[in-house]
């Protein structure tokens, strides 16, 4: 037998859709963490409720990577639809775990096959009738179980936190996990160098959250208190979460008033109109989306920004144009979002890179909606919200709400009434509003998508147009100083990479990878949209800059060019990953090394 | 109520708005009129009242009432999303809803249904004219099967009706009107600013630019020629003592929420405005004889609204700060760990 690799793998269940693999999985993955080992869990599942193929991909690195890995080293077949195509992925000299009745003729003899009977031992060993077929997946656990030495110990933790809220279903799961376990024992002798070992010093302070999770605590903590959405993949579950957690929290134990309103919309221009009109009323009020949602929402994004309404509008991207593909990750909104309504229309856009500032930015949307009185995008997507991620802990905030510019009564009173609703006193194109129930005559003002001047009136003036028009590009530009900086990683590089969003764990791979072959490359991840000026600094610190992006057309490429200096646009590359699947390291460091020869 | 001041000590004009920019003799401006009054008689306090609206004529007339009020004007046929919104940021408010038929019976069709449906607690008043006024004259979707455009089109399509939409949802207040009427509009504009829930209240208010000629079902004459009141409407506020100097058996008293009362003095058949079914057939008997059926159609004084139903509380929403919002730093922590 080969030298043993430890703590260091990738495996892959391919399994059908909604036959209950996805607990199993989870039961493993968290069974695995509670050992100290890292974790990255990437689900690929398909648009259908139950019987197409899934697969689950879950890669196990001593570094902590949580990019996708480009490998299979245990295969997991389960599904005998895809098991032919499955096999393929297996890296030489990798493990497949087999249902015993799939037929052997022919296959690859480079792997080493541990073949089960799971359907038989299912029928025979697990008596629950009505559980059968979920149960059934759980003997792969027990198998893998064995395969790599996990602790049984282990396996019951892993299983009593997948059950939390049911422990009555904690014995029956663990029974069905001893029936692989023990198969294994009985059956095998190992023959593949694979061990799973416990680790200290890894992921201690770290939990594992789901970005649109770590959203709803974000969007909850960030005073939320008027949620108007509708269903769509991968953006339900961040609505759904909050309506758990506000369940919760938000519940007055006495009288059940709940000090949050979530809507259920008709659709998404409701959802979007919803959460505007709460805005306008002086509420802190949010949606969440996908694709085909952003693009209903369109209109109404524009009435919002020329209007001057704050609200949080998530987009938790998928695949498109169109339908596309819903269930796989995109990156591809970005160019849409940033400009979302016909006219001059340019938005404050945030854009979390890890489920940490999916909270982050999610509780301090708010403050920038209100405080700029604009909508605030934020732009997750598929693998970072629905997928579960290493995260150090949360921590409490430590700033109270900034409500923005709104003027009270006793401020009226101040004022004599003398005020002006779209009248730039402080010069930094953020105008004061009043909110309606405010007790004063002078309060009132008539907001509308339509032209308007500085005090609210309807006009149709060339001069008024443009000076607001004005107005509010000078407030985007107060705006941009505003939001969270790049974050910039260098050391003198000639070259360096631009990413955003989820890319960024494949960015940190593929550097770590280049510098362990002593090719150092610098970085800077671009946090929010409109661009911060380090952005053409750090382009103009190098020879090259690539920026890496999930999506066909380089968007964010398009950008960062446009916010370039014209002697700098020559300076800026680009790499893209466009196929659904989320972007692995090597997407980056291949393109990188065939263009370019980076010193060492 | 005093000669210069209404229950709230505001003089009449305290609820006028900016001049009309619509067309001289635009039934609008009657209804804005009838608005204005309604709400002095109220005693609607201004800076409660919330005007919403969404794009074309109809949605430009909340600038021209109670212009110290605030306003929203938003885009098509949107209007109710953003008075749901608003509503739930601050249930204090009178949410006061205009609308057209372009408005309400076309993009704002599903809107419409989903706020009746919901049963959010506004008024919602489509100033119906079954043409596109801004746009020059077009057929809107009430417009009748038949009716003739001013240039001689001939409409070839069955008319939406909101008020028999609104009645097969189950809405709380269904009324259809005429912008000519005040007698009727005026304490029916009270009566749904009184109820708790969506109030639909039809008005029927001739374009005369567009739609006031002959062949037309939605002109003036048309409809002074063809309207028949199902009965004679009076509001009586909280405020006021109720005088019962009616025979019995002449009318019939719906007392609101509020503690309001609808009177409703019999005129032909009798019609009970709290059966449903009564007033879709009445509906449906005026369509028939070629008719225009006016006056309160129905009324559920108990429905539970919208914010009642989703345990909203009375303090705003809006009002709420890090205290009520924000978990403690325990159960932060504790919540967090049960990530681990």
């Amino acid at each position: 037998m080969t030298e043993p690799i430890v703590n260091d793998l990738t495996i892959q269940a391919a399994t059908v859709n909604g036959s209950g693999s996805q607990t199993a999985n989870l039961v493993l993955t968290r069974a695995i963490f509670h050992m100290g080992i890292p974790v990255a869990p990437k689900n690929v599942f398909p648009s259908n409720i139950e019987g197409l193929p899934t697969w689950y991909q879950l890669r196990i690195t001593p570094e902590g990577h949580m990019a996708r890995s480009d490998k299979v080293d245990i295969l997991i077949a389960f599904n005998v639809a895809t098991w032919r195509e499955d096999l393929k992925s297996v890296r030489a000299g990798g493990v497949v775990i087999h249902e015993e009745a799939f037929s052997t003729a022919d296959v690859r003899p480079d792997v080493i096959y541990y073949p089960v009977p799971f359907s038989k031992l299912a029928k025979s060993r697990i008596q629950n009738d009505t559980l059968r077929k979920q149960l059934a997946n759980m003997i792969y656990v027990g198998v893998v179980a064995g395969l790599l030495g996990i602790p049984w110990g282990a396996i019951e933790h892993g299983v009593k936190r997948q059950f939390l809220p049911k422990p009555k279903a904690v014995p029956v799961n663990l029974d069905a996990i001893k029936v692989g376990y023990d198969y294994w024992q009985d059956n095998f002798s190992k023959q593949d160098p694979y061990r799973l070992e416990p680790m200290t010093g890894a992921v201690e302070g770290k939990v594992l959250v789901e970005g649109n999770q770590a959203a709803a605590l974000g969007a909850l903590m960030g005073g939320v208190t008027v949620v108007a959405w509708y269903p769509i993949t991968p953006s339900s579950s961040l609505c759904e979460y909050l309506i758990a957690y506000a369940d919760r929290f938000r519940v007055d134990e006495k009288t059940g008033e709940k000090n949050i309103s979530v809507v259920q919309a008709e659709d998404e221009l409701a959802a979007v109109g919803m959460a505007i009109g709460a805005g306008w009323a002086g509420a802190r009020a949010m949606t969440s989306t996908s694709g085909p949602g952003i693009s209903l929402m369109a209109e109404f994004s524009g009435l919002a920004y020329y209007a001057e309404v704050p609200v949080v509008i998530f987009d938790i991207q998928r695949i498109g144009p169109s339908t596309g593909l819903p269930t796989r990750t995109s990156q591809a909104d970005i160019g849409f979002v940033y400009t979302l309504s016909h006219g001059d229309t340019k938005h404050l856009v945030l854009l979390p890179g890890t489920v940490e500032e999916c909270y982050e930015f999610a509780r301090d949307a708010f403050d920038h909606a209100d405080r700029f009185q604009t909508p605030v995008f934020i732009l997750s997507d598929l693998d970072l919200g629905m997928n579960l991620w290493m995260t150090p802990e949360f921590k409490y905030p430590e700033k109270k709400f900034d409500r923005g510019k709104v003027l009270s009564k006793q401020d009226l009173e101040k004022l004599a009434g003398e005020w002006g609703r779209y009248r730039d006193v402080d010069g930094d194109g953020v105008t004061y509003r009043t909110l309606p129930g405010t007790d004063h005559p002078a309060a009132g003002f008539f907001t509308r998508g339509s032209g308007h001047d500085e005090q609210a009136r309807y006009t149709e003036s060339a001069d008024a147009y443009a000076r607001n028009m004005d107005r509010l590009a000078h407030k985007l530009e107060t705006a941009r100083h505003a939001l969270p900086a790049p974050v910039v990683e260098e050391s003198g590089s000639p070259v360096g990479l631009i990413a955003f969003g989820s890319t960024h764990a494949a960015v940190i791979e593929a550097r770590e990878t280049l510098a362990a072959e002593g090719k150092k490359v610098d970085y800077l991840r671009v946090r929010a949209l409109p661009l911060a000026d380090e952005v053409a600094r750090f382009v103009a610190r190098h020879e090259h800059v690539y920026v890496v992006e999930q999506n066909r057309d380089g968007q964010l490429y398009d950008l960062v060019r446009l916010a370039m200096p014209a002697e700098l646009v020559e300076r800026v590359r680009s790499i893209r990953h466009y196929n659904g699947q989320p972007i692995p390291a090597v997407a980056i460091t291949g393109p990188l090394m065939d263009r370019e020869a980076v010193p060492a | 109520m005093s000669a210069t001041g209404n229950r709230v000590g505001l003089p009449r004009d305290a609820y006028k708005g900016a001049a009309t920019t619509l067309c001289a003799g635009c039934g609008h401006n009657s209804i804005t009129n009838h608005m204005i009054k309604a709400l002095h008689e109220l005693g609607v306090e201004p800076h409660m009242l919330a005007k919403m609206s969404g794009i074309g004529c109809s949605s430009k007339t909340p600038a021209y009432f109670v212009e110290t009020a605030h306003g929203f004007n938003g885009v098509h046929g949107r209007m109710p999303a953003l008075t749901t919104g608003a509503h739930l940021a601050n249930r204090q408010l009178i949410m006061l809803g205009v609308s057209g038929d372009g408005d309400t019976a076309s993009i704002g069709l599903g809107q419409f249904m989903h706020m009746i449906r919901r049963n959010v607690d506004c008024t919602y008043i489509i100033e119906d004219n079954g043409t596109y006024g801004l746009t020059k004259g077009q057929f809107s979707a009430t417009a009748d099967l038949g009716s003739v455009q001013k240039k001689g089109a001939v409409n070839t399509f069955q008319p939406i009706d909101p008020c028999a939409v609104a009645l097969a949802l189950g809405c709380s207040f269904v009324a259809r009107s005429f912008s000519g009427d005040g007698k009727q509009v005026v304490p029916l504009i009270k009566a749904a600013i009184a109820h708790r829930g969506t109030a639909i209240l039809d008005i029927i208010s001739p374009c005369v630019t567009f739609n006031d000629h002959d062949g037309s079902t939605k002109s003036y004459s048309w409809v002074k020629d063809h309207e028949e009141s199902i009965a004679d409407v009076s509001f009586i506020p909280f405020f006021e003592e109720v005088h019962v100097d009616y025979e019995p058996g002449t009318v019939r008293d719906v007392r609101l929420h509020d503690g309001s009362h609808i009177v409703l003095k019999k005129l032909g058949e009798d019609h009970d405005p709290t059966d449903r079914r009564a007033a879709i057939k009445v509906i449906e008997e005026g369509r028939t004889e070629g008719h225009l059926i006016t006056g309160l159609l129905y009324v559920d004084a108990e429905l539970s609204d919208f914010a009642t139903t989703e345990h909203i509380p009375q303090r705003p929403l809006m009002d709420l700060g890090e205290e009520e919002l924000r978990l403690s730093p325990d159960q932060f922590a504790q919540f967090v760990s049960e990530f681990a």
